[in-house]
Parts: structure tokens; sequence; C-alpha cells
């Protein structure tokens, strides 16, 4: 069996003080190093809650989340900051990439603001996965003059620029048509493969749940079936 | 570049409509601070330059005679007496060689001239002017006052028995530069002396009565042979006048005024009106920094979003709060540079605009590097200040509220 990267334990995410709002139930979940899956479910049920806190942007009311080994629960603002650096990648449905900045520039910002300083082979880095994303001779522009897909892809150049062993991909292909769709998960695939990173993908679209190697169900705050996809 | 100085110089650039009114609020600011100095500091430098162009930083001379009783009520003896002021007669210093050389080792002092000073009349036929007799060493008085420089006519020659007068006294007496005036002192010694050079010193009271001659003339006006009745100092700082006469009065033991001390009332003029430029300068700074604040906070309020996504793809909140820090401090250094600038060019402008008759500026301002740097320096800490709040908000935005709310 392979080496799990993330174990989720009874995770539990309540909101509101007054009036409580239970938006997980207690989610269990293991993924193993260079899984390709697939978190599907209705809207409000919980998913982008979910890989809030398995990104480390939310911290889960009870439960535990356990990150490439290290157990995540006791770890103050600046350990989850340094550890999701290092470990994560983030591609979200609307890109969130920085409009005062160009393509490069972004691919470069996370490894910047984690180092501080810029360096060649950060740049060299950047630039290989732009082009590696098909955007070669964009990298100068601005993300605005970029189109949806181009973007997207981007994004995805940013989230895998640190390397992450998991990247968290929140609707990736959700304001995409069905080509740009199709070229964005073909990337991550590609990435997948090539180099074994991790990704776990919330999708409404069953086009793209089939086409991944696992497809984890999520109703009501609660995991209600657990499959293989079709593709492996 | 660091990360934190490449996303704060780049969203100053993306914003620049915000970036351009608030470097305009600060500059303004900064320019009023800096004209504003330099505007009144040029004003009591010169008031000061005034004031002192005829008079010594201090005056020494023998104090005062008091009464003395000839008798003293001692044991069961009672005594009622009538105490008398003393009537002051012109003394020389005793000795005042000797005190002029331990008085010329008093820190601070750059020059000591002796003099002989006393009263008496200019007589020219009918005219008869009071005039204050100052019989001075001429290189050593040069030091103190510099008389040959504001000569109007002749020169600043007091050798032999001649003498130089104020402008008004010589219009009073109609006399010029080569006519002979008669000398009657208090000691009721006269003399008939020749009018060498008239001078101009800035004030009424010394060019309608002061008149020089040398020193051993007015021994000999005076009948104090060899004496001197005043040494005149100046010191290097002239607001160290007053620390330098109260060390001169202990080493000597004789009175020492300074100019601080005699012009109480043109220090308390001034010093009020450094106080209104302090309060003018303190409400500038506060409304500089609401300024910057402001537009801060509404940068970190439109960033927000921004803000979770540098968090979110591993930004440490210390480095975002730098990110803000630095904006705040480069907006005020920013507009403190520009603001010196306009600052001192209005102050110039002002100053070349105000002239009076003779062509000198009625307004003189004073700009020094001193000035420009506690302005850069204030403007730039009190945008450091000010990015605090802001700062500190953007660091502590929570990036999963920020990214689950879009």
């Amino acid at each position: 069996m392979a080496e799990a990267l993330l174990v989720v334990e009874g995770v539990v995410k309540e909101y509101g003080e007054r009036v409580r709002t239970r938006a997980l139930a207690g989610v269990d979940l293991a993924l193993d190093k260079g899984e390709l899956a697939a978190l599907i479910g209705p809207s409000g049920s919980g998913k982008s809650t979910l890989l809030n806190i398995i990104g480390l942007l939310d911290r889960p009311t009870s439960g535990r989340v356990v990150l490439a080994g290290t157990d995540t629960t006791g770890l103050d603002e600046r350990a989850l900051t340094a550890l999701r650096a290092r470990t994560l990648g983030f591609v979200f449905q609307f890109h969130y990439l920085l409009p005062a900045f160009t393509a490069l520039e972004n691919v470069m910002l996370p490894a910047w603001g984690d180092v501080g300083l810029p360096s060649r082979a950060m740049r060299e880095q950047a630039q290989e996965l732009l082009r590696a994303v098909g955007l070669g001779d964009r990298m100068g522009y601005r993300t605005t003059d970029l189109s949806g897909g181009q973007q997207q892809r981007v994004a995805i150049a940013r989230a895998l620029s640190r390397r992450p062993a998991l990247v968290l991909a929140d609707e990736p292909t959700g304001n995409l048509d069905t080509a740009s769709a199709d070229e964005v998960f073909g990337l991550m695939r590609r990435f997948n493969r090539e180099s074994g990173t991790t990704f776990l993908v919330v999708t409404h679209d069953p086009r793209i749940a089939d086409r991944c190697d696992r497809i984890v169900e999520i109703v009501d705050g609660r995991v209600r079936s657990d499959r293989r996809g079709p593709s492996r | 570049m660091p990360f934190e100085w490449f996303v704060a110089l780049r969203y100053l650039r993306e914003e620049k409509a915000q970036t351009a009114l608030i470097l305009a609020a600060v500059s303004v600011g900064v320019s009023v601070i800096v004209f504003l100095s330099a505007l009144i500091n040029g004003l009591q430098v010169s008031l000061i330059d005034r004031t002192l162009g005829s008079q010594p930083h201090v005056t020494v001379h023998v104090p005062r005679e008091v009464p003395r009783p000839l008798v003293y009520a001692v044991g069961d003896r009672a005594i009622a007496r009538d105490v008398q002021a003393a009537s002051q007669r012109l003394r020389s210093i005793d000795q005042w060689p000797a005190v002029m050389a331990e008085v010329e080792r008093v820190p601070g002092v750059t020059a000591v001239s002796p003099m002989i000073l006393g009263a008496g009349f200019a007589v020219r036929s009918d005219a008869k002017e009071p005039v204050m007799v100052r019989g001075v060493d001429p290189e050593r008085y040069g030091a103190i006052i510099d008389v040959q420089r504001r000569m109007v006519a002749g020169r600043f020659d007091v050798s032999g028995g001649d003498v130089a007068i104020g402008s008004t006294l010589a219009s009073d007496l109609g006399v010029g530069v080569g006519d002979k005036i008669r000398v009657v002192t208090t000691e009721g010694v006269e003399d008939v002396v020749t009018v060498a050079g008239v001078f101009t010193l800035g004030t009424e009271g010394a060019d309608r009565t002061w008149l020089f001659t040398s020193l051993r003339h007015a021994q000999s006006l005076y009948a104090l042979p060899g004496g001197a009745t005043t040494l005149e100092l100046k010191v290097a700082d002239v607001f160290d006048a007053e620390r330098a006469a109260g060390d001169v009065r202990d080493r000597t033991g004789l009175d020492a005024d300074s100019w601080m001390k005699l012009n109480a009332e043109l220090l308390a003029g001034l010093d009020a009106q450094s106080s209104s430029k302090w309060m003018i300068q303190f409400f500038v700074v506060v409304a500089v920094a609401l300024g910057i604040a402001s537009v801060l906070v509404v940068s970190v309020v439109q960033k927000s979003r921004e803000i979770g996504i540098l968090r979110a793809v591993g930004t440490s909140p210390q480095r975002v709060l730098r990110v803000f820090l630095i904006q705040g401090g480069v907006l005020g250094l920013a507009g403190s540079l520009v603001g010196s600038g306009l600052g001192g060019l209005f102050a110039k402008l002002f100053e070349g605009l105000a002239r009076g008759a003779d062509g000198a500026p009625r307004f003189p301002v004073q700009l020094d590097g001193a000035l420009f740097l506690t302005a850069t320096g204030i403007a730039t800490g009190v945008g450091l200040l000010a990015a605090v709040i802001p700062a500190r908000r953007a660091a502590r935005l929570d990036p999963a509220t920020v990214i689950r709310n879009g």
C-alpha cells in the first residue's frame, strides 16, 4: 500500500455563535501519494469547507488533519503558513491570480514570498512551468490580459511552483468552456503522471470526476461514497 | 528586490490615482512645514541679528554700589537708621587687563573688548545733544560689533582725538566727516574732536546717541586714567550667552548681563512665535498621518482578497505587515522629498517677492539641511506610524474567510 500523504480523521466544522451550522459532520479521508482524486457532492455539502481545512486555511472544530506526516492540530499560524507554503498548492475556481502582476510574477510569488529574495533558479523554474502549461509566449502579460483558460493555467503553474506534494483544486474548470476545461484537466493529469503530484479536485462536472483515479462523494457533511474511478 | 518591497511598490504604482493623491497631500503638508519653519526661523535670526547688531552678547561691569552702614547693631544695642540708596559713580573695573584675561578663558567666549562707557553732551553751535561716549580699542571692538561695516561716511578711525558718531546724531548736530564738535562729559571735562566717520547700526537709540572714541581719549574725558568701566563679550553660540555670563560672574565676582537677560521681552516674543510654529506643524503632521492612514486603510479593504491569496499561497502575516509599512514609509519619504523641494522653492520665491526699499528681503528665510532632514525624517516616520494600523489589519486577514467569500 502506498504511503498516506493526507489523513483526515473525524473532522467536524461548525459555524456561527448562537445558531450553530454544521458544515462537516465527521469526515474521515485518506489520500495516498500520487493519487488524483475528485471530491464531488451537491452545493452546500461541505466540499469547499473540507478543502479549506485540508488546505490549512481553516481549522476544524474537532478532529484532526495529518499532512505529510505532520499533525496540524496544535500548530500556530506561523507554522501553518510554513507548512502550507512547502506542501500545498492551490487552484481556485476563480483563478485568484493577482491582477497587478504578470503571469511570470504570479507564478514566482509563492516561492518569493516564502524565501524573501528572488533567485535565478526561481525565475527559471517559473518560466519552465509556464512553458509546460503552454504559456511560454505570455509570461510578461498581465493576468487581466489573458483568457479564462489561460488564467487557470497560470494558476496551475503557480500551484505547482513550490513542487507541492498535494495540490488542492476547487472547481478548477467551473468557469471554463469544455475545450478549456479539458485542457486544464489534461494538465493536472500530466503533472500527476509525470511528477507524481497528488491532486484533490473539487468538481461539479461528472466528465472531470470520471477521469479521476478516485471519486469521493460528500453529502450533508459526511463521506457518502468513496470509489475508484473508471480510469483505473 | 525583496518580496515586500516588490509587492509594496507594485501596488503603489498600480494605484496611480490614490498614490498621487496621498503624495500630493504629504507634499503639501511637508511644504507647509518647511516654508513656515524657513520663514519663522529666518525672521527670528534676522531679529536676533538686528538686536545683536548693536549689542554685545555679554556685558561685564562693576557691581552697583550698595549703602554701607556706619554702625552695626551689636549685642544689646539697637539702632534706628534711615537707609539711603547709594549713588552710582563711574568706576573702573579693578585690574581690568587681568580680569579680561580671565574672562577670555571662559568656555564659549570668542572675543572680549574693554570700554569706557559714560554720558555727556555733543555740542555744536546751538545744538546740544545727549550722547553715550564709548571709548574703545577699535581692533578689539570690531570683533564685538562690526562698526566699520556699517559706516555711511568716513571711517571708523578713533585714533587720536577723532570720533565716530551715529547718523541721527550727525544730522541733529548738522555735522559731517571732518567737522569739529565739542564733547562735554559728566565729569565736567571738555574737548573738541573731529568727526572721522558716521555709522548707522539700525537701532534708533544707537544712531541717535552713540559716540565712539578711543579708549585712551575716553579715559582722559572721564578722569579714569588706565581704566575701563565695562568689558564686552562675544560668545560662539548666542543662546549660550546666559550660561557664559554666569561663568563670568562666578570667576570674576563682577556683574555680567547677557543680551538674553536684557532682551527678555524679545525672547519671550520669539518663544511665543516658536510655540505657534510648533502647534501649526503638529496639526499639519496629524493631518498628514490621517491622510496616509486613511488611504492605506481603504487600500487594505480594497485588496483584502489579494492579501488573502498571498496568505493562502504561503506569504507570512509578517511579510504582509511589512508590505503595508513599506507603503506608508515610502509615501511619507517620497512626499517629504517633493514637499521639501516645494517648501524651499516657495520660501525662496516669497523672499524674492517681498523686498524693502534697499533691495534686502523683507522676510528673510532660513533654509538649511537640518530643516529638510527633520521634515523628511518626521514625514517618513509618520508614514510608517500611520501604516501600522492598516498593516496590522492586513496581516490579520484570515485567508480562508477571504477565499470563502470570494
